[in-house]
């Protein structure tokens, strides 16, 4: 409950300080890959970071996350496509889709529980899919180039690919914090009060389907953020942006990094995107190394990373 | 009147099953009524229609001189009216301070506050640690409440129900499930409780009836059979027939 030294922090800290530094690295050694990979691995740490807040403190398993990722993209790309460049018209807009989205999909889901509900957010995301997959004008199945990323005011260059990751890191502390804040205060104690125990909360007079399709419509928008910031990075969308194994993945951040925990997202994207990479490297089948790899954690480590780096400073207080 | 709830002609069915047959009784301020009766007597039914949870078919039910019968659930709690549940439903992966500052949330307006630390708000934490204190679960506030014992569960309902600030507790078999000891505490901790508020207490422990009510009220097939001082009731003979004869009967 207090603000005591703790392994969890100071490990996403310090990811967070390494993440603040990388490009001093790259300068020095030169490999543009590591800013580029890590970029990327930087923005799909928002998305997870957002799921985190419905999956791991709301206890709503939604399936179709990856679709936000999707539509904040395509709003970019559609918008730069037509020739509207500017980032203070494209993001406001790739937000206001996804928040819009999530409504929607949220106001229907949400009155499911269970397998329902994890079926119905990938249905609704599917279909997302297939529309955009559709649209023939924006590429359809192959995809849009996007030629010209986000304008903003000078001196903020997204093309500057140094300065569009530190836009990216700030993004990604500034939506910790505000998750932060969130889940601990009262509509995060509902939220969190709704995920332990539904019926309860409604006994005791909260109206919960309100509070929770809030919180659906905070986490969409959040993601949306993620989507358009992923178009200007690969200057390029396709509906693959959306496919249900994109939600999977981010599903798989959250819970190997660890459900509910402000750092856990973090944790998860870092430590599956940097072992796809490097057990891609190694073999061909890499899936077969990183699938056992997460069944152990599932199994043995509940709580992810982040509880296992828990446990570890509970040991060495008592040890 | 005088009563802080009052019950006229109250009638509900379900089908052929008659579960309360024109009730009429009233509870004055301060008192403890225990209720009891056989099972399928309609005791929870009862706490259920006193609570909004159930609407009764027809007669009247007034609180605080006010006729409360249409009134729903969350709003009655509102006007002081709380109610302790008999199969304990708590939020077990929080803290058992988290649980009843919840509790008092749930009566502080609505909840989309985004930014303060809930955690940190003292009109949360502080009516809620009174409330665990009453109880006796204070030294317990910031354990994880799957980590309570059976016994403490309930005394965490009972603080959960009192963090609402009632004027008037509506107890569904408090002590359904506990070891003699736990029986005991509860009964210690109601015993304080009824000192400050108006108490129907539904139970079928006989000890605990008996040690805490100031009026006993018998039900049988939803009607009340008799009503009375518990030395009354002891020497009923009508009642000895319905009910306690028969408890004896299986106990002894």
């Amino acid at each position: 409950m207090t603000a005591k030294f703790n392994l969890n922090t100071a490990v996403g800290v310090a990811i967070l300080i390494a993440l603040l530094l990388l490009p001093l690295y790259v300068e020095l050694t030169g490999s543009r890959f590591l800013l580029t990979l890590f970029t990327r691995i930087v923005i799909l740490s928002i998305a997870a970071v957002s799921l985190n807040l419905i999956l791991g403190y709301g206890g709503m398993m939604s399936f179709g996350h990856a679709a936000y990722l999707g539509i904040g993209g395509y709003a970019v790309g559609i918008l730069a496509f037509e020739g509207i460049t500017s980032g203070f018209v494209q993001w406001p807009i790739a937000l206001l889709v996804s928040a819009l989205f999530a409504l929607v999909i949220g106001a229907l889901s949400l009155r499911t529980r269970g397998v329902y509900f994890i079926m119905i957010t990938l249905a609704f995301a599917q279909m997302a899919y297939y529309i955009v997959a559709g649209l023939a004008r924006y590429g359809g199945d192959d995809g849009l180039t996007i030629e010209k990323r986000s304008q903003f005011f000078q001196p903020l260059n997204l093309s500057n690919k140094t300065q569009f990751y530190y836009l990216c890191v700030t993004l990604l502390v500034a939506s910790m914090y505000l998750v932060w804040r969130i889940v601990n205060s009262r509509f995060g104690m509902t939220i969190q009060g709704a995920r332990s125990n539904d019926t309860r909360m409604r006994a005791i007079g909260f109206p919960t389907y309100r509070y929770k399709l809030v919180c659906f419509v905070i986490a969409g928008t959040l993601c949306g953020l993620a989507g358009a910031l992923l178009a200007n990075h690969t200057d390029f969308v396709s509906p693959a942006m959306m496919y249900w194994t994109r939600s999977g993945d981010l599903i798989i951040m959250v819970v190997l990094g660890g459900m509910g925990s402000i750092f856990g997202p973090l944790f998860g994207a870092v430590a599956l995107l940097v072992l796809e990479e490097v057990l891609s490297g190694i073999t061909e089948y890499w899936q077969i190394i990183l699938g056992p790899l997460l069944l152990l954690v599932v199994l043995f480590a509940r709580g992810g990373i982040d509880g296992l780096l828990g446990k570890v400073r509970r040991k060495v207080q008592h040890g | 009147m005088g009563d802080l709830l009052r019950v006229e002609s109250l009638a509900k069915r379900f089908g052929g099953i008659v579960a309360t047959d024109d009730l009429t009784f009233g509870i004055p301020e301060g008192e403890l009524l225990a209720v009891i009766g056989p099972n399928g007597a309609g005791k929870t039914t009862l706490i259920a229609q006193l609570s909004g949870q159930l609407v009764p078919d027809s007669g009247r039910i007034y609180f605080a001189g006010r006729e409360i019968t249409s009134v729903p659930m969350h709003a009655r709690s509102a006007l002081g009216l709380a109610r302790s549940f008999q199969i304990t439903s708590l939020f077990l992966d929080l803290s058992v301070l988290d649980n009843v500052a919840l509790a008092v949330q749930a009566h502080a307006g609505h909840s989309f506050h985004f930014w303060r630390n809930a955690r940190h708000e003292p009109e949360l934490r502080d009516p809620a640690r009174a409330a665990l204190t009453r109880v006796g679960l204070g030294a317990r506030a910031d354990w994880p409440a799957s980590a309570l014992s059976h016994g403490e569960h309930r005394q965490l309902e009972l603080a959960m129900a009192l963090a609402s600030g009632p004027r008037m507790l509506l107890l569904d078999e408090p002590m359904a499930g506990l070891g003699p000891e736990e029986s005991a505490r509860m009964v210690t901790t109601l015993r304080e409780l009824k000192k400050e508020l108006t108490i129907l207490l539904v139970e079928h422990d006989m000890e605990a009836v008996f040690a805490l009510a100031d009026r006993i009220a018998v039900l049988v097939y939803g009607r009340l059979i008799a009503s009375g001082k518990p030395e009354d009731i002891r020497s009923n003979p009508q009642v000895r027939d319905a009910y306690l004869g028969e408890q004896e009967a299986v106990h002894g």
